[in-house]
């Protein structure tokens, strides 16, 4: 069978060959079977999920349907979904329903994509290995005792493992891009705003951005068409025009200048990602692109700006969760406050309760001016290297991360360690540029291996075309774990 | 020791938007617990704030009517602390780019004009509240009121006095009404005071340590609680102790104010920029037609009404207590056939204000309206009524509503205006009194003022008063 992309899936139902609720059933046993190894998803409700299969077989059967109409989809545990658990990966979400639906699920719902089930993730999206989840780390399916990622990560393994031909992510500092590259499949972080927050638990309101994630840029493309848009419920929103992310797919690349900057192939890559990204480099060259290096001098700085500003929102972001109106509350308790500490002690996991600490304290009266200002200064610092550096190349070029995927509780003891691990990733969120990852090769032990694109403001359509372009002559993302 | 006192007022004044500040969701008062709280005010995982174009509009019109500036990009930002009518753990309150800065008010106290300057006026969202009776030892929360849209206009230390405090309170009461961006409901909570109170040695250019009087809702208890704190304050001081800054509390029972919060517990707020909203651009287009359609003002009007009607500054102020009560008065005045702006005056703030006031009812739902008061008032200018028989008329047309002259036609009570019949009753009233006709010949000018009512008695007051006295002294000297 060739590998069943969104595109693929789309011709079928179109060509009556299968219809949703077959695709549907398809991937639910195949959850069923795999998941309790895998642990990438944290609710399935096959009832739910074949009553919207239903609905979207009527819908393609009425004329009414679109591109992706009948196609099923995962969606990251952040997305609020009216009926289903919505958990954040939190124990102090364990048991909430939400009463709507996000934005994105909307838009998700309005196309008729069935929704397959609610996928683990790191907790209230801090963690770049899925081990801080609530409800256990997922593994990764190309060696199960290797972290996913994160914080994205249980949508990465479902779409690597074929437990869903595509899922939902969210994107802060690499959550998208990360467990994209250590899963061997496609993902893309829209230009901030791009794609409507409302719904989406917030973890870093500045920096969080929705965005799909797949086996191909293609199905990027097409999954972004129904993602993204104007909702006038997120103020941070973009009014623009509807564009079609797709159109440039087949553009050919000859005169494309992709800007490969120095900071990110020095000292830290391991040699099989170096090989393998020169290798991709090489391969663009066959393609009628042209070289040039640039530079991103601040983006050294990126990760300890985003370790002050991520979490000083966080802990602002989370207050609302107290135990007052809904999610976890302590059983005993003598007064209000014991209610909050208890609360709060149990409900949030070692390192959430880190950064609600950590942003409590840049963000506390003496310390506001030194961390939180600095912070804003070296953020804008980070953003325009970025507009230098695309005066000279139309998309930037790198590894998305510094080292293929590592041993579940190899890093979970040392924050910094995983801190790091989003290295080339943060500067893109704090500059809020689109950027995405695709597989670009395997290392010594078969572990895949991601190449990033960094686009302009708005370069979705153009760094999707540059990925496929790639994908056309490569077969890395067709490849799949052995085993399953 | 002489004592000067100190205060600054911070007053929450609740904006006149239907829909809340950040949400949807009604603002209407009174409603069952938690009916008019969306998702958004309910704070649920993953909503957020879209700012409510109205709140923005009536703060600029506050910022005109004060000529204060008007900060064209200003900034909203999270104001964090946990408690439980405070459903996201943070209020989104403006911190360091208020929409609004500087700009002043004129007061009069005592005959004497004083200008008091403010500091800031911000845009921010009232929290819900927390009812901790009738739940078993439970609190209750209930959130209507949480995202209601506040204005927190914020004073500089200017005022003197409790007097001077409630003077400058009222002037801002009537300033907000009157340009409708608050309704000035003090029971219902859209206009509550806090009251900065310090006091000093006369003289000393330093301020002595403030305590501040929060969530004042009546000008009576603005007034009680500066009075009584200034009195605590000085006595702490004289008794050889240091005030502590401190937020306190008045109870209204005992008339004493006692201590919420001192300094050392108070919050660390960690202020910051609030990320779900952009900073707010004010459109110049906006601001422009704001001020071209800024109603008169009350210090303005105050003035016309000196100059232009020739009333007293007394008489201007009242009619300008409220935008209702001056343009029911010029529209009165105005619609007199002979202008007469003190008949006018007298008669909104006399008769008709005390009916009023005795009801309980506004002058917007008073059965006489202006067009009928100025008729009433017409009738007067023309002969036809005296005072008192217009007062008759006033009664009947309040009671029963009513014409003024189908009115005086119906029940005849129109002024005698006939000499002949006049003085045949002035006649007949000289005769039979001629004990008080000997004493006035005496000269006793009391026998003349009582042979007068007793014309008017036999009238049954329907005489014109002025007439019965030209007559009877021309009978008299005759």
């Amino acid at each position: 069978m060739p590998t069943p992309t969104l595109r693929f899936l789309s011709t079928l139902l179109a060509q009556g060959k299968a219809s949703s609720v077959e695709l549907c059933q398809d991937y639910l046993d195949r959850i069923r079977r795999l998941n309790p190894a895998l642990n990438a998803f944290i609710t399935v409700d096959p009832d739910r999920t074949l009553v919207e299969a239903v609905a979207a077989d009527a819908l393609r059967a009425s004329g009414r349907g679109d591109v992706l109409t009948g196609v099923p989809i995962a969606h990251k545990d952040l997305f609020c979904t009216e009926g289903w658990l919505t958990t954040c990966g939190s124990r102090m979400l364990a048991g909430f329903v939400s009463p709507y639906d996000a934005h994105v699920i909307r838009q998700c719902k309005t196309m008729g994509m069935p929704s397959l089930g609610k996928t683990n993730m790191d907790e209230f999206a801090m963690g770049s290995s899925n081990e801080t989840s609530h409800f256990g780390p997922v593994k990764n399916p190309w060696d199960h005792a290797r972290v996913p990622g994160g914080s994205s990560g249980g949508s990465a393994a479902c779409v690597a493992a074929d437990m869903a031909p595509a899922a939902t992510g969210s994107d802060t500092g690499g959550s998208i891009r990360q467990p994209a590259a250590l899963c061997g499949i496609t993902g893309l972080k829209p230009t901030y705003g791009m794609v409507s927050r409302y719904g989406m638990i917030a973890f870093a309101s500045s920096l969080d951005q929705g965005g799909p994630m797949a086996r191909t840029a293609e199905d990027c493309g097409l999954l972004l068409n129904v993602m993204a848009g104007f909702d006038e419920r997120d103020s941070t929103s973009l009014q623009r025009e509807k564009e079609d992310y797709t159109r440039d797919l087949d553009k050919p690349l000859a005169g494309l200048k992709i800007g490969l900057p120095r900071e990110f192939f020095g000292e830290g890559l391991t040699g099989d990602i170096a090989k393998a990204v020169e290798e991709a480099i090489t391969q663009y060259r066959r393609l009628g692109a042209e070289t040039v290096e640039v530079g991103l001098p601040n983006s050294r700085l990126s990760v300890a700006a985003y370790y002050v500003l991520a979490p000083a929102e966080a802990s602002s972001n989370l207050s609302r969760f107290d135990g007052v109106r809904y999610g976890y509350r302590t059983p005993d308790y003598t007064d209000l406050l014991d209610m909050y500490e208890k609360t709060r002690a149990e409900g949030f996991g070692e390192e959430v309760k880190r950064r609600i600490l950590i942003g409590t304290y840049v963000l506390s009266h003496g310390y506001y001016d030194a961390y939180y200002i600095q912070a804003q200064k070296l953020r804008r610092l980070i953003a325009s290297d970025f507009r230098a550096a695309f005066r000279d190349c139309d998309v930037i070029l790198g590894p998305t991360t510094p080292g293929t995927a590592f041993r579940l509780g190899e890093r979970i003891q040392d924050p910094v360690q995983m801190y790091l691990t989003d290295i080339y990733t943060i500067a893109v969120n704090l500059a809020g540029l689109p950027g995405m990852s695709l597989p670009c090769g395997f290392d010594g032990q078969g572990l895949p291996i991601g190449m990033q694109l960094i686009g302009d403001y708005f370069g979705e359509a153009r760094i999707l075309n540059v990925a496929h372009q790639y994908q056309r002559v490569t077969d890395w993302h067709q490849r799949r774990p052995e085993g399953l | 020791m002489q004592w000067e006192t100190v205060i600054g007022l911070e007053i929450h004044a609740q904006l006149t938007t239907r829909s809340k500040i950040f949400s949807g969701a009604s603002t209407a008062f009174g409603a069952a617990p938690n009916t008019q709280a969306c998702q958004v005010d309910l704070a649920l995982p993953g909503v957020l704030p879209v700012l409510n174009r109205g709140a923005v509009e009536r703060a600029i019109k506050f910022g005109l009517a004060i000529g204060a500036r008007l900060n064209r990009t200003n900034v909203f930002a999270r104001k964090n602390y946990f408690y439980p009518d405070l459903p996201k753990g943070y209020q989104i309150s403006q911190f360091e780019l208020p929409i609004v800065e500087g700009g002043s008010i004129d007061i009069q106290v005592g005959g004497a004009v004083k200008t008091i300057r403010l500091t800031r006026a911000h845009l921010e969202e009232d929290a819900g509240k927390s009812l901790h009776e009738d739940f078993h030892g439970m609190s209750g929360i209930d959130l209507n009121r949480a995202g209601t849209p506040l204005l927190e206009i914020v004073s500089e230390p200017d005022m003197r006095s409790a007097k001077e405090a409630v003077a400058y309170a009222k002037a801002l009461h009537t300033l907000v009404t009157w340009i409708g961006i608050c309704d000035g409901n003090m029971q219902e909570g859209s206009f509550r005071m806090d009251a900065n109170v310090s006091v000093r040695p006369k003289g000393q250019a330093e301020f002595g340590t403030r305590r501040e009087i929060k969530n004042l809702n009546s000008f009576r208890f603005l007034e009680q609680a500066i009075d009584y704190e200034v009195r605590w304050q000085i006595e702490r001081i004289e008794d050889g102790h240091e005030i502590q800054q401190a937020t306190v509390l008045f109870d209204p029972d005992t008339g004493e104010t006692r201590m919420m919060r001192t300094k050392e517990d108070a919050h660390d707020y960690r202020y910051f920029p609030d990320p779900d909203l952009l900073p707010v651009k004010l459109d110049e287009t906006l601001i422009a037609d704001t001020q071209a359609h800024m109603p008169e003002l009350p210090q303005a009007r105050q003035a016309r009404y000196k100059t232009e009607f020739g009333l007293s500054t007394y008489d201007a102020a009242s009619l300008t207590s409220s935008r209702a009560m001056a343009d029911y008065f010029e529209a009165v005045a105005t619609a007199l056939p002979k202008p007469d702006p003190k008949l006018a005056a007298n008669w909104v703030m006399g008769d008709l204000t005390a009916a009023l006031n005795k009801v309980e009812m506004d002058l917007d739902d008073s059965p006489i309206t202006a067009p009928l008061l100025a008729k009433l008032l017409a009738r007067i200018q023309d002969g036809t009524l005296s005072g008192k028989l217009a007062k008759q008329v006033f009664e009947v047309m309040w009671g029963e509503g009513g014409e003024p002259d189908a009115i005086i036609e119906a029940r005849g009570l129109k002024q005698m205006s006939d000499s002949g019949e006049l003085e045949a009753i002035i006649d007949e009233v000289l005769a039979a009194n001629a004990k008080l006709v000997e004493e006035y010949r005496a000269g006793k000018e009391k026998a003349f003022n009582a042979l007068v009512g007793r014309v008017m008695q036999a009238t049954r007051g329907k005489a014109n008063p002025a007439q019965v006295n030209e007559l009877l002294r021309a009978r008299l000297a005759g």
